[in-house]
């Protein structure tokens, strides 16, 4: 290891002096995050997961999630070209500690039959039902797309849990207040990604800007077939999968 | 009766001036100071261009080999405390035996192009840096990243 | 035949079911209120003599029962303290916020304000009546008003009249939305239906008459008076004709729901047949609908001795209520055991003594009875010469 190099940078303090000026401020007084510079999705290429779990690891770990609930998760399909109305799926603990191999004689078999991982998370839906359904305004879309919760107003109704057919939110087991994916938005609005992007060691989940001209999901999205899950709700979801089969529910 | 009424509502329409939080209503029906407090919150993974402002040498070995888009926190876990503050202690490495397994233990699930193996069959119950190293795990490859002879 | 014996998946977050026993009750109370107020018009508006001598019981019933409606829901709110917040910011979009206010004028500008005029004179001569800390009670439930005048009573009359015109939309806005609140969530397929505020509504009316009936029965038997058979007769002619409405209902859910077989069906399907079988096939439809309805059925073809009629139409009110609980029941517990995903199921895990346990549901069933015991000695239900038959 070049020991002077990295002890001269430290020391310069050029890296901490930017660390510390990402780290301080908020949307409104950042000198450079505007809520109407962006419009907040996600995309997952459906392809790519290894249903490693460390989006989910990572997630838990940066937001404090509480055991057992999970604001984002992977789910392994097990489909049969025969029936594909029917698949076989699991989510051990959400994925967080990955997929054991299924033990033998449970599952599908035969040439017809494929596997594959899902991620899952908030689709941060632009005609959220989850919102709507809030009696007092506690969970809300920002003006740059993120769908939020405000802790220290939500009643812990449940309403919006009952909502959302992704099945994405929980009630936080101490502070009885619905929780769900912020998107990172404390990362987001620094300039970072969300903790799930960072993690993901194949570039399947990817934090997209659409008010970004130069973000890759354009390209990508012209050049790719993408799906909403559930499109039949018409939630205006904004987590944008590609190459995502059929059978996935 | 109506004077009941009319009481109850001007008392609940002052009560309400008092209660409603001032930033609700700003962007919509909600608190605006919400969205403050939700991005005023600690940062646990420092992410990748931070790691990489100081371990440049690192970045050096990784970006020509198979790992190059694995970010440093995928397999080092959260590190925003370290870069905080770089000389309180040197984060403690994973063990390879167990991280390795964890995205390349195979699974029929996995998509056909990601390479898997069965580990106890490949490795023998050895740590996978025995033969791999983690920056760039191509055996040979992270030689030539370096520049060595190894 | 689905593979539910080798999978059976729920997304992660759905272990937890979210809505217990207390949101079971909720329904249910505010349909014994809807139902009661229906009776109540049905003298004041429709003028069916008949019935006049539970009119005021059917009042004071609904009233007791609607003092109680918020405590479930205060009590299964992660913070109750928060509450208010519904009333000071409602969100227009939602359903539950709106209710508030459907809540809070059903109470003070019908149920409230009906049962003020139609005991004003009584409260009047109670106040100048009575002694110690009862008068003051009654001095401040008379508002200030002392004019028992003729003119003025005629005056509480009509003002009456026009007040339970207007609450008879209000009580079935007060029910219908609740059938709202369940019926306009997309993500759910059990709930989901236009249809839910309707089969709310007429199963909240059969609910309410019910149980009038049967606490009339009950309250004319411990006065040691005689039941009047006309009244009983009248209320179980409605009674009968609303339950078919009610059923005919329900069963068109049914036949819609097996007939389109949408992708929900399956996994609805299977649920119905297997964990809901019992509270729903069983116990709503069977002996909660169709028992009641034969029973009733049998009182209006063939004729039978007074006595005989009386206590069929008992045994059918208490089936009744059962039928209906259970109806909320499969609603709302039968539409959180199934998943969002459509491959699996959890179970309810009721306990007794929890925060939403059986206990609070037991109490909180009960509790009306004891408000309305309270209100009846405060508001006599029937004057003294006044047998429980005119």
């Amino acid at each position: 290891m070049n020991m002077n190099r990295r002890f001269f940078i430290t020391l310069t303090g050029a890296a901490a002096v930017a660390w510390e000026s990402l780290r301080a401020g908020s949307p409104e007084s950042a000198p450079n995050y505007s809520v109407a510079d962006h419009w907040w999705a996600m995309l997952i290429d459906v392809d790519k997961c290894i249903g490693c779990g460390n989006c989910v690891r990572a997630c838990s770990v940066e937001n404090n999630v509480p055991e057992g609930f999970f604001r984002t998760w992977i789910e392994r399909y097990q489909v049969d070209d025969e029936n594909m109305t029917e698949p076989i799926v699991d989510s051990p603990h959400g994925g967080i500690n990955g997929f054991p191999p299924r033990a033998s004689g449970l599952g599908l078999a035969g040439p017809g039959v494929k596997e594959f991982f899902v991620p899952k998370m908030c689709n941060h839906c632009i005609d959220s039902p989850c919102t709507q359904v809030c009696p007092v305004g506690a969970t809300f879309t920002t003006p740059d797309g993120v769908t939020l919760v405000d802790e220290k107003y939500c009643l812990g109704c449940r309403y919006c849990v009952q909502a959302c057919p992704y099945g994405c939110r929980f009630i936080h087991p101490e502070k009885q207040v619905a929780q769900k994916c912020t998107l990172c938005y404390h990362r987001i609005t620094k300039g970072l990604t969300t903790a799930c992007c960072e993690a993901c060691p194949t570039g399947s989940r990817q934090l997209a800007d659409l008010k970004n001209p130069k973000d890759p999901i354009h390209e990508f999205m012209k050049t790719h077939s993408v799906q909403v899950l559930k499109p039949q709700m018409a939630t205006g979801a904004k987590a944008f999968y590609a190459h995502l089969d059929g059978a996935v529910r | 009766m109506a004077g009941v009424f009319l009481v109850g509502v001007t008392i609940f329409l002052c009560f309400r001036a008092w209660f409603v939080p001032k930033s609700f209503g700003k962007y919509g029906h909600y608190r605006a100071d919400s969205m403050t407090e939700m991005a005023a919150l600690p940062i646990v993974h420092a992410g990748h261009e931070t790691c990489e402002a100081c371990h440049s040498d690192v970045l050096d070995v990784k970006k020509t080999g198979k790992h190059a888009g694995v970010n440093c926190e995928a397999c080092h876990g959260p590190q925003a405390k370290h870069a905080d503050d770089p000389g309180s202690g040197k984060p403690v490495l994973p063990d390879t035996s167990v991280l390795c397994a964890r995205c390349h233990e195979a699974n029929a699930a996995k998509p056909k192009w990601f390479p898997a193996v069965n580990t106890s069959e490949h490795s023998m119950g050895l740590p996978c840096n025995t033969c791999h190293k983690p920056h760039n795990p191509k055996i040979g490859d992270d030689a030539a990243a370096k520049g060595e002879n190894k | 035949m689905p593979l539910f014996h080798l999978n059976n998946f729920l997304y992660p977050n759905e272990t937890e079911m979210q809505w217990s026993i207390l949101i079971v009750l909720y329904p249910f109370i505010t349909g014994l209120v809807a139902g009661a107020f229906i009776l109540a018009s049905l003298e004041r508006v429709f003028r069916v003599e008949a019935v006049k001598p539970t009119y005021r019981l059917a009042l004071l019933t609904a009233l007791s029962f609607l003092l109680v409606a918020p405590m479930p829901l205060q009590l299964h709110l992660g913070h109750p303290e928060r509450s208010l917040e519904m009333y000071l910011t409602p969100h227009k979009s939602s359903a539950m916020a709106m209710f508030g206010f459907v809540y809070l004028w059903y109470l003070m500008a019908v149920l409230v304000l009906e049962i003020w005029l139609d005991y004003r004179r009584d409260i009047v001569l109670l106040a100048r009546s009575s002694k110690g800390f009862l008068r003051i009670i009654y001095k401040i439930m008379t508002l200030g008003s002392d004019n028992i005048s003729p003119r003025s009573l005629e005056l509480d009359d009509r003002i009456g009249y026009i007040v339970t015109i207007i609450g008879i939309p209000s009580a079935f806005l007060l029910h219908g939305y609740v059938g709202f609140i369940f019926g306009s969530i997309k993500a759910n397929p059990w709930w989901s239906s236009p249809l839910m505020p309707i089969v709310f509504i007429f199963s909240a009316m059969v609910s309410g008459i019910a149980a009038v009936m049967l606490l009339y029965m009950l309250l004319t038997k411990l006065r040691g008076q005689t039941i009047s058979i006309d009244c009983v007769d009248a209320i179980a002619k409605y009674l009968f004709y609303i339950f078919i409405i009610d059923f005919s209902l329900e069963m068109l859910d049914l036949i819609h729901r097996i007939y389109e077989a949408d992708e929900s069906f399956r996994s609805l399907d299977f649920m119905v047949h297997t964990s809901l079988w019992v509270p729903h096939v069983i116990i709503q439809i069977l002996l909660g609908t169709l028992v009641p309805i034969t029973i009733l059925g049998i009182t209006q073809v063939f004729p039978l001795a007074d006595s005989i009629r009386k206590r069929m139409y008992a045994i059918a009110g208490c089936f009744t209520l059962v039928g209906i609980f259970a109806m909320r029941w499969n609603v709302v517990i039968g539409g959180q055991m199934f998943s969002k995903s459509l491959l699996g199921y959890t179970q309810y895990n009721l306990r007794f003594g929890s925060r939403e346990g059986l206990g609070i549901a037991i109490f909180l069933t009960v509790l009306p009875l004891g408000i309305l015991f309270v209100l009846a000695k405060l508001l006599p239900l029937w004057h003294d010469n006044e047998s429980a038959t005119t």
